[in-house]
């Protein structure tokens, strides 16, 4: 057996398959030597789970893989998994991945039974390739399959239940995938699950308001912790299966002390300093209030320092942002140009949110930031459920966790005075800060008002003050100290603020 | 009439495998006089044989010849299957070929 790369939880040992984010809600990977089922409906994912657990052997592990297909002629398999990166023609070339063809033959519908058969010609040539390139990763794809090839069922799942036996005296990790016929319900056609199954993932692939959604879930493992529930996952090409681990991440994220610039001093000073390097801000406001100017005080306020800093658009062009940035005397064509910056524009609709999460988590390990703005996250609300969002949120929280980085996000409240979102209710527990963008209307006077309502693991000014825009971008001026109500709508003067408003926006 | 050439493939010396065996060689001598031959294939010894034809179950027997390819799975226990199967077939007018 080539080297294994393991770690021990609870008494079952582990081997991490390589797939992001399924390691974390498997804790540590699938049982090792035993033989997982991954049951899914036609078009969930399977056969990728399968290809992409050998795939992450070799690139990952340099752990060869046999790949046992029941469905698909490996010329399909071959040329179906180049979109993922995945080069198999290659690698059997090199000795690390080899085909057992069972698939079925152009004269299948001649075979004639006698009497009494096993599967012993299977087990003997999967043995056969396991030993030519001393495997320890297997994949069967998929076993629904030789049900049809072969009618006695019975026979078939003993079949079954012997090579997961051999498997796991031979010291392979199987992946054996089989078909469901509904998302929810039996899990697996043919009974397969009663015999092989230790250990059962499910894939689905469910609509969520009428939206496709995703979704992996370990059933159970035998005798070892996994984490429970749905986790949404995305398939990305050059990457595969990604999983979103979402409540599996760790909550207790290291936070950090260390401070830096929002981009404009005033709102520094209002924050209690700067702020945090590993925080989320969300900045909520109105159309026209200056969130996209926030973000790009924000982005250059980074790049003065010397940090690398991202920018994901969702609602409007580069040349749109170009042109908006130099009207306040920032340019980001310049910043692109010399590396630090890097715009990435995308309509929300052109993707699911899976697919987005996805293509974020890729930028943000490619191009490594210091520093995450998005704008506007409302913009994205629109394209999933409430449900699929807040994953998407909480996802997005994680990556900045976990690469540390300073993110300031965007979200557009749909009133032009006053401010409910449904948006800021679902992330705000999320966001490490919130600040207030609002219009507040003032002696027949359209003005803006600005605060930090919640600044967390530190202290910050309570203060409403006023702020104006211009050529040189956004100056943040005096407290409206004496008048009430501003950021409820209907702005009252009066000499002391009333601190009951400020309970009720925290409610929000 | 052209020779039969049939191939058994089996896992291993099992009591399924010899009866696989001793009912193929009954139904030839009874049904192919002396025109056929036997190759018996041991797929444990060699796998890659099995390989090679894209084998799963065992008993398999293939009649490479006379035309048309069959296959055949199970221990050849019901021989009125196999007859029908091999295309031998006396029950019924047709000609083997």
């Amino acid at each position: 057996m080539s080297m294994t790369n393991t770690s021990l939880i609870n008494s079952v040992e582990k081997l991490t398959t390589g797939i992001p984010g399924f390691d974390l809600i498997a804790a540590g990977g699938l049982p090792i030597h035993r033989t997982t089922l991954v049951a899914g409906t036609a078009g969930s994912g399977k056969s990728v789970f399968a290809a992409q657990f050998l795939a992450e052997g070799i690139k990952s592990h340099n752990e060869a893989g046999v790949f046992v297909t029941f469905e698909e002629p490996p010329e399909d398999i071959r040329r179906n998994m180049v979109s993922l990166g995945w080069n198999i023609s290659q690698w059997e070339a090199e000795g690390k991945w080899v085909f057992v063809d069972a698939s079925p033959h152009y004269d299948d519908d001649e075979l004639v039974v006698t009497g009494t058969y096993d599967l012993g010609a299977l087990l003997a040539r999967l043995q056969y390739a396991i030993g030519k390139v001393n495997a320890s990763r297997v994949a069967i794809d998929s076993v629904g399959a030789i049900f049809s090839q072969f009618q006695e069922t019975r026979i078939i799942r003993l079949e079954l239940l012997r090579i997961a036996t051999i498997m796991k005296q031979m010291q392979v990790t199987t992946v054996m995938t089989t078909e469901r016929e509904q998302e929810y319900g039996n899990i697996a056609r043919f009974g397969v699950e009663e015999f092989v199954a230790d250990n059962v993932v499910i894939l689905r692939n469910g609509l969520d308001e009428q939206i496709r959604h995703r979704t992996i879930e370990i059933l159970k493992f035998r005798g070892t912790y996994h984490h429970k529930g749905e986790y949404p996952f995305t398939v990305v090409p050059e990457e595969g299966l990604v999983v979103v681990p979402l409540s599996a991440i760790k909550l207790n994220q290291k936070s950090s002390d260390l401070r830096v610039s929002s981009g404009n001093q005033v709102l520094d000073n209002m924050c209690g300093g700067g702020i945090f390097r590993d925080s989320i801000i969300l900045v909520s406001g109105a159309t026209g209030t200056g969130k996209t100017l926030m973000v790009t005080e924000f982005i250059a306020g980074g790049i003065k320092t010397g940090e690398r800093c991202l920018l994901l658009a969702f609602e409007e062009s580069r040349e749109q942002l170009y042109r908006n940035a130099k009207g306040w005397g920032v340019d980001f064509e310049r910043m692109e140009a010399s590396g630090f910056l890097k715009i990435i524009s995308a309509y929300p609709e052109n993707a699911t949110l899976e697919d987005h999460l996805a293509t974020i988590k890729n930028q943000i390990d490619r191009f490594k930031p210091d520093r995450l703005a998005l704008d506007s996250i409302s913009a994205l609300e629109r394209i999933t459920s409430n449900k699929g969002f807040r994953e998407f949120v909480i996802g997005i929280a994680s990556f900045v966790k976990a690469h540390q980085l300073a993110a300031l996000f965007t979200a557009t409240t749909p009133d032009l005075i006053g401010g409910k979102s449904v948006t800021d209710a679902h992330i705000s527990t999320l966001t490490d800060s919130i600040v207030l963008l609002r219009y507040v209307e003032m002696e027949n006077q359209i003005r803006r008002a600005i605060t930090v309502l919640k600044m967390r693991g530190s202290m910050h000014e309570k203060l409403i003050r006023e702020y104006t825009i211009d050529g040189q971008g956004m100056h943040i001026g005096d407290p409206f100290s004496e008048h009430t109500n501003l950021l409820l709508g209907g702005a009252a003067f009066q000499p002391k603020a009333l601190c009951s408003n400020w309970q009720a926006l925290s409610n929000e | 009439m052209d020779k039969f050439q049939l191939k058994l493939y089996i896992s291993g010396k099992t009591p399924r495998s010899e009866n696989a065996i001793r009912n193929l060689r009954h139904i030839c001598e009874e049904n192919l006089n002396t025109q056929y031959e036997i190759e018996i294939i041991d797929i444990i010894e060699h796998p890659e044989l099995a390989e090679d034809e894209r084998i799963l179950a065992t008993p398999t027997l293939i009649k490479a010849l006379p035309p048309p390819l069959r296959r055949l799975i199970g221990d050849l226990s019901e021989t009125e299957k196999v007859l029908v199967g091999l295309d031998i077939c006396p029950y019924q007018p047709k000609s083997p070929t």
